[in-house]
Formats: C-alpha cells, sequence, structure tokens
C-alpha cells in the first residue's frame, strides 16, 4: 500500500547528517526528495510494498500508508512508533474502532554484536572440515551430524 | 557513446546481494579468511533490503537438535515428501544440519524468540518457532557489517551482469553494475563470486494490476537477480518449473501458517464444507506423495483449487471460530490470543493488518477470505528453483559434487538462498546458513585457486555500454513523440513488465488461465518472450530510477522464459495446485521422477535442456 507525506510534518531530515532518512532506506528506490518543495516522496507508489521501512525511521512520523485503491477501503490506518527496542502499533479501524499494540523488535542494543566473540576454530586448521564457524559451541549438540554417521 | 566513470573494484570475494543469505556469506568469509578482501555489492541498504526487510514472525527452518526435536534426516523426509519426491537430499540435509547454529546466532545478536516457561522454544509447527521479529534484518546485516567492514560495502549498486574470464567461460571473474544513486559504473574484479540476490516476484501478473501491482506475497524487490545473472553467463539451473503458488488471506496476502499450525484453525468453503475432509480421495491419486503426512502443499492447494473451480468460494479462513476454542471464554487468554494473532501480521505483512482494519474484521468475530495467489519462482522458501550446485564433501554421491560445496557449474561462481536450486525451505535462517556454506566453500577454492582470473576490457566496455543505453536510447528518441509513454522507438520498463506478465500468465498458466497450460501454448509463449527478450534492447530510461527497473524486468523476462522451457520439457503434471499440464495431467515417477535442468548459451543464443538423476540418500 503505498506511503504517502504529510507535507507539513517532513522537515526534509533538517540535521540527519545521511540526508533524508526514508530516501537513505527505502529498499525499493521509492522515496524522494522533490527539490521544490524540499519534502519526501513516493515517486512510484504501485511499487510500494508497504514494508514501512521508511514509516518506521521517519523522524517526523510524516509518513503514512494509504491502502493500495485497488482493494483496501478508506479509513482505516496503521502507524507505528518506535519505542525502546520494540515499535507500539495503532490500528485505526474504518468504523474507527482503535487497537493498540507493543510488541518487542530486539534483545539487544543496535552497535553490540560482536562477530566471533569466543569462537574456537581455528580458520587454518579446520577450514577443510565441514563445521562453520562457532559451531562447536553454537550448534547445540556435541557433533555435527553426517549422513555417513547415521547409515 | 558518452558513459560516467567507472570505479574499478578489486576483490578476493565478491557477494551480490546482502540479504539473508548474503549476510551470512559475508560474516562467515570473514571467519575463515580474515587477510581475505570481500565485498558486498547491493542495490538498497542491508539493514531493511530483500524478503526480509519488512521483518518476519517465525524462523520457519529449525531443527531443535539440542531438544530432541528432529534430525536433519527428519529435515529430509519432510522436504522430499512436500516437493513430491524431488529435492536434492544432499543439499537439504546440508542446511538441516547447521541451521541451528544460526537461529542460536540469531538470538545471541538480538532476535528475541519466544520461549516456553522452562527456557525453550515456543514452537508453532514441526520446523517452525515464532519470533519477535520485525528487526530481523537489522540484527542480521549488524555482524555481517562489522565483519566485511564499512568500507567494503557497496550499497545503491544494482548490479546487472556477471563477467566471465577472458580466456575461460567456464570461470568467474566478477560482475558489472551501476549506481542508483549517483553516475557511476562499477566493475568489481574477483576470484570468487557469490550470488545472494534473491528470488522473483511479479513474473506473472498478480491478482491486483493498477496501483495494487506491488501488493505481490514475496518481495516486490525480489526481482530474479539470482537466476537473470546466472542464465545468461552459461550457468546449469535446475528446476526452474518449479513455482509456489501460495495460499493467504487474500489481497493482503497475510500469512496462513500460524493461523493452521498454531491456532488450528480451518478454512471452508461458503457451504461451510472443510475441502480437507471433503477432497480427501483425490489425495489417492498421487501415490505415494498423497497419503504423506503432513500433505504436500501443492495437494493441498489442489483441493482447495477443486472447490474454487467449482463455484464453492470465497473459501474462508474461520479465525472466529480458533480464536474462540482456543481463548475458551476467557477475557485475558482472549486478549493474548488477540495479541498474537495482529503480531503474526504487525511484524511481517503489515499490510494484511490494514486489510483488516479497512474492511472492519475483527479475527475473534469475522472470519476471512483466503485465496490462491499468482505464481512465483524462487529457490529458499517453498520453490526450488536455482542453480545446479555440487553439494558438500562428506554427502555427495559424485553426480553432486564438484569439488567445492554450493558452486555452480561456473568455477568460482557460488550460489545461496534463493539463488540455490533443488533445496527448497530453508527460508530465512536456513538462506543465511547456506550463505555461510558457501562462503566457506569459497575461501577454501581461493586457497586452492589463488590466481586472479583476466578480464577483458573490451567486454567490460561493451557491457557498460549495454547498462547504460536504456538512457541514451530515451534521449535519442524521446522527441519522435508528443506523447512521452507511446514511441515507436523505444519501450519503459513499466511497459515491459506489463507485457511479460501478461505472457506468463495466459502461456505458463498463471491465475487468468486457472494454472493451466499445455505444450503448444508453452512453445507460442516462448516464441513471444524470445521477441520480447529482442525489445528489451530497446527499452528507455528517463533517469536511474527507471535503468534500475529496466535492468529488473531484464532480469524477471531470463526467469520467465526458463520457466517456460522447463515447464515444457518436463512432460507431466508433478506439483498440481501449482501448476496443471493439460496434456500430461498426471504425476509419472517412472519417467520423470529427475531433476529437469537447462543452460543457455549465448554465443548462440540457445538452450540446452536435460535432466540430472534424484538420488535417494537418506533412507
Ligand atoms: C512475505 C514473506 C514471508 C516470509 N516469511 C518467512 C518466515 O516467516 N520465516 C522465515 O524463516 N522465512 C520467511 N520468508 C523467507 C525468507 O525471507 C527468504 O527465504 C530469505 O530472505 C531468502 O534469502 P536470500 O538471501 O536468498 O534473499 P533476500 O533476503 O531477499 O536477499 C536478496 C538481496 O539481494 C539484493 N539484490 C537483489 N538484486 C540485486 C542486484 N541486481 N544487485 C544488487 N543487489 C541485489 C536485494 O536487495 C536483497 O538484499 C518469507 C519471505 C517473504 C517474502
Ligand atoms: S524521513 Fe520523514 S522527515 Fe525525513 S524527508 Fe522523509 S518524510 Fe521528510
Ligand atoms: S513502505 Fe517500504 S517500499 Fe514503500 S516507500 Fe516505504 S520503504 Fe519504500
Amino acid at each position: 500500500m503505498p506511503t504517502f507525506v504529510n507535507p507539513t510534518a517532513c522537515n526534509a531530515c533538517a540535521g540527519e547528517h545521511q540526508g533524508p532518512l526514508c530516501v537513505y532506506i527505502c529498499p525499493n528506490d521509492l522515496m524522494a526528495l522533490d527539490l521544490e518543495s524540499n519534502k519526501g516522496f513516493n515517486q512510484e507508489p504501485q511499487l510500494c510494498s508497504e514494508c514501512y521501512a521508511c514509516v518506521k525511521l521517519c523522524p517526523q512520523e510524516a509518513i503514512h500508508v494509504r491502502g493500495y485503491s485497488d482493494f483496501i477501503p478508506l479509513g482505516a490506518s496503521v502507524q507505528p512508533r518506535r519505542v525502546e527496542n520494540g515499535l507500539t502499533w495503532t490500528v485505526t479501524f474504518r468504523n474507527g474502532k482503535v487497537l493498540e499494540f507493543t510488541y518487542p523488535s530486539r534483545s539487544t542494543p543496535v552497535g553490540s554484536s560482536e562477530p566471533y566473540k569466543d569462537f574456537t576454530e581455528d580458520p587454518a586448521g579446520d577450514l577443510k572440515g565441514q563445521g562453520l564457524a562457532g559451531e562447536s559451541h553454537w550448534l547445540g549438540v556435541d557433533k555435527l551430524p553426517s549422513l555417513a554417521a547415521s547409515n | 557513446m558518452a558513459l560516467p566513470v567507472t570505479e574499478t573494484v578489486e576483490c578476493d570475494i565478491l557477494i551480490i546481494g546482502g540479504g539473508m543469505s548474503g549476510c551470512g556469506a559475508a560474516f562467515e568469509s570473514k571467519f575463515w579468511g580474515s587477510d581475505l578482501k570481500v565485498v558486498i555489492a547491493e542495490k538498497a541498504v542491508i539493514e531493511r533490503s530483500g524478503a526480509t526487510g519488512e521483518g518476519l514472525s517465525a524462523i520457519n527452518c529449525y531443527m531443535g537438535q539440542r531438544y530432541g526435536w528432529n534430525t536433519p534426516e527428519d529435515f529430509v523426509q519432510y522436504v522430499v515428501n512436500d516437493m513430491m519426491g524431488l529435492a536434492r537430499e544432499d543439499l537439504v540435509y546440508d542446511v538441516g544440519r547447521h541451521v541451528d547454529s544460526s537461529v542460536h546466532l540469531l538470538e545471541e545478536w538480538g532476535l528475541p524468540i519466544w520461549k516456553k516457561e522452562d527456557g525453550t522454544y515456543e514452537r508453532i509447527g514441526r520446523w517452525q518457532i515464532p519470533i519477535h521479529g520485525e528487526s530481523i534484518k537489522p540484527v542480521t546485516a549488524e555482524p555481517a557489517r562489522k565483519a566485511v567492514g564499512q568500507e567494503n560495502i557497496y550499497e545503491r549498486v544494482s548490479v546487472t551482469h556477471l563477467l566471465t574470464d577472458a580466456n575461460d567461460p567456464e570461470r568467474i571473474a566478477g560482475a558489472v553494475g551501476f549506481g542508483v544513486r549517483e553516475n557511476k559504473l562499477y566493475l568489481f574484479k574477483a576470484k570468487a563470486v557469490i550470488i545472494t540476490t534473491g528470488g522473483a516476484s511479479n513474473v506473472f501478473r498478480p491478482r491486483s494490476v493498477n496501483e495494487g501491482i506491488g501488493r505481490t506475497w514475496y518481495s516486490v524487490f525480489a526481482t530474479g537477480s539470482a537466476y537473470g545473472l546466472m542464465i545468461p553467463v552459461g550457468t546449469e539451473m535446475t528446476q526452474m518449473e518449479h513455482r509456489f503458488v501460495p495460499t493467504r488471506f487474500k489481497d493482503g496476502y497475510g500469512p496462513v501458517g500460524m493461523w493452521f499450525q498454531y491456532f488450528h484453525a480451518r478454512v471452508t468453503n461458503a457451504l461451510g464444507e472443510d475441502y480437507t475432509v471433503t477432497r480427501d480421495d483425490e489425495l489417492d491419486k498421487y501415490p505415494p506423495y498423497g497419503r504423506a503426512v503432513p500433505t504436500p502443499t501443492p495437494l493441498r492447494n489442489h483441493q482447495m483449487f477443486l472447490d474454487i473451480r467449482d463455484g464453492k468460494g470465497p473459501m474462508y479462513m474461520r479465525t472466529e471460530e480458533a480464536m474462540q476454542k482456543l481463548a475458551g471464554g476467557d477475557p485475558a487468554k482472549m486478549d493474548q490470543v488477540r495479541q498474537e494473532a495482529w503480531e503474526d501480521f504487525l511484524d511481517m505483512t503489515i499490510a494484511q493488518a490494514l486489510t483488516w482494519a479497512s474492511q472492519n474484521i475483527e479475527p475473534e468475530v469475522t472470519p476471512s477470505e483466503v485465496n490462491l495467489a499468482e505464481p512465483y519462482i524462487m529457490g529458499s522458501h517453498s520453490g526450488e528453483a536455482g542453480a545446479w550446485v555440487s553439494g558438500p564433501e562428506d554427502l555427495a554421491p559424485p553426480e553432486y559434487f564438484w569439488g567445492y560445496n554450493k558452486m555452480t557449474t561456473i568455477r568460482g561462481l557460488f550460489a545461496a538462498g534463493d539463488g540455490v536450486g533443488a533445496a527448497p525451505h530453508k527460508f530465512s535462517s536456513g538462506s543465511f546458513t547456506e550463505g555461510r556454506l558457501a562462503a566457506k566453500a569459497a575461501v577454501n577454492f581461493l586457497r586452492d585457486n589463488p590466481a586472479a582470473p583476466s578480464v577483458s576490457d573490451a567486454q567490460v566496455r561493451q557491457l557498460h555500454e549495454s547498462i547504460w543505453a536504456p538512457l541514451e536510447t530515451f534521449d535519442r528518441h524521446q522527441g519522435a513523440s508528443t506523447t512521452e509513454g507511446i514511441n515507436p522507438n523505444y519501450i519503459t520498463a513499466a511497459q515491459a513488465l506489463v507485457r511479460l506478465q501478461k505472457i506468463m500468465d495466459e502461456y505458463a498458466g498463471g491465475t487468468s488461465a486457472w494454472y493451466t497450460t499445455n505444450g503448444p501454448t508453452l512453445e507460442r509463449g516462448i516464441r513471444l518472450i524470445e521477441m520480447l527478450r529482442e525489445d528489451l534492447k530497446q527499452l528507455g530510461a528517463r533517469n536511474r530510477h527507471e535503468l534500475l527497473r529496466c535492468w529488473e524486468v531484464v532480469h524477471r523476462t531470463w526467469v520467465g522464459e526458463a520457466h517456460m522451457r522447463h515447464l515444457l520439457h518436463r512432460q507431466e503434471t508433478r506439483w498440481p495446485g501449482y501448476y496443471y499440464r493439460a496434456d500430461y495431467p498426471d504425476l509419472d515417477d517412472a519417467n520423470w521422477r529427475v531433476f529437469v535442468n537447462s543452460r543457455y548459451d549465448a554465443a548462440n543464443d540457445q538452450w540446452s535442456l536435460m535432466t540430472r538423476p534424484y538420488i535417494n540418500l537418506v533412507k
């Protein structure tokens, strides 16, 4: 369902070092900045997958979704708001009923992952074997199964 | 022709695509080859790119070996049955035995997995575990980004063609592409390449054709690039005739797995009948798969299809029945079930939540329509189209082995995720795992083959000219018509896409043809798609955004053509419910329990099709 931008809320991400964040994140190269009005807009709404990546990232909560005209009756909305390590969703029905849900998104702070922490494999000695990096710890069983062993 | 500047990037391993399998490949390659230069080329930004960018509500491939839930052998048996007898057991086993380690790592990096009170994972079905997966992609991308280093990630670069060695067309040498956001051409020279560019949506005409053309089930970002890159250089492909027709909530494409497996909901027709009961006899027509437990997905589709064809629709998922039963009159329990029901969509297919809200559907009160969607071609979910790759050293029989795990028939070219054929049901976790396996094998390949391939400047120049041609074509011809979109000298990417989808829909058994085709219809479709492929040389693009769309439709067209040629070759109906060959309506195990493979020869513009044996490994 195509996104649309509320022109009064969009400030073109003034102050963001990456520039307009919707333009930065859209996986399908849809969000663009209109140079005349200096506002974000969806340049190809029929290829919007309503993935909400731009909606979740917009610092001004300026991006909304209007359901596809092909099959979505007017009047409803689904809008997320970032809370710590999660999202709160406000679901508004066509008839005005409102539901609110909060779900966690991640259990660790952004940026805290440590690749290869405590991995014990030897990158040279174990290269020819079947084990993947870290599997001696992370596989959860003592031995990597093989068909030869199971037959 | 005046071309923009070329940026040349030399590396040891080039990973094309930074989705689930690309991130797995990036992470793994730098562990085994910390001295190697590993580069990711990605058309978007890896934190939200690919089929999991929107989020997921479940990990669909998990063995639970540590809990004693399943063995990789169990997994092979399940997958082979679901695919009605055809999957590469070595490849499926390989994913199965490793996948748990990937899931545990994703959890360590921050993916919240639902837990029971005793701390073990909650389960949805035999292989599925529920997650709070809205951020699965940023959680996966972070360690990949750290592993290869920011300076080695080329984002907003659309890769258009692979490059083979100037002296050896069966040895990979790199890839070319262009900057989507800057006026730049790219030349990647690499000793090994890992293709992880995802599956193909929008090859068939979708059920919605106006604004809703982007409301596909598989991600609209999945443009068939894995196939569109590999086929033109002569990579042997397998099972390109296979497709997946998802049963999904109508129009919003919300997933049904949680409803069937976790909430135990039924689907009933307008008469209140359950097709799995009334059409039970139908399963006897497809031995031995029909009586396998669980019923193979295509056959469940087939049963529902018969109801729809006989005019017994609409089909309804009885959400109200299931939720009331689960809650048992307890309002607190109902609250929890409602939370879970909405999360299933809000974590993954947000459009479905909006579809419900827009139609005032409260699932505990009102049932929801489900429908059979248009076909999709991919290799990681319930589809098995992709490259024919070597199996692992300790599992693969000689017919399936040529040196390095996940290496295609082009030396040094590896594939993973949607790009690998005959190895379905990997999903997010298995694709990530397969990327890791391909990367480790690529490091091995590099240790054995350290020499850099040679790249022909003339070939690169020619490819770069063809990349840029749509911009030139538009510029040169736009004055020939007062209506920009109607010009005898070019077609736009959007127009070409509609033409591809119409051909596929009508000739290759799309929704309007009731998934049915036959030999002569396919032959006619192939003639038309050959002309489309010629016309794609006259694509016109106003700007780089449209240039991106041009190369996407080129890749999708390769997928469509391969799909039709494979359909034509397989003279049986192997997967009723996905498609029907009216001239060969039966499943024919005696002659066709084999893989259908193909190879395109660019020098002569010829396809060859052949079969490869199915070998049973897990007894
Ligand atoms: C609607 C939906 C629901 C799903 N539900 C689940 C689920 O519940 N559980 C589960 O485990 N799995 C689920 N999956 C499956 C899972 O998402 C896929 O199996 C997995 O993402 C495949 O990984 P991949 O690396 O092959 O492709 P992707 O993850 O799609 O990655 C492909 C990458 O390649 C990039 N790319 C493509 N073309 C080019 C190009 N030409 N140049 C440069 N880069 C390019 C893309 O931008 C993307 O980053 C679901 C998928 C969909 C679409
Ligand atoms: S992210 Fe929001 S504020 Fe920034 S440019 Fe886009 S719409 Fe405007
Ligand atoms: S919802 Fe997704 S596809 Fe649509 S504009 Fe936003 S980021 Fe792009």
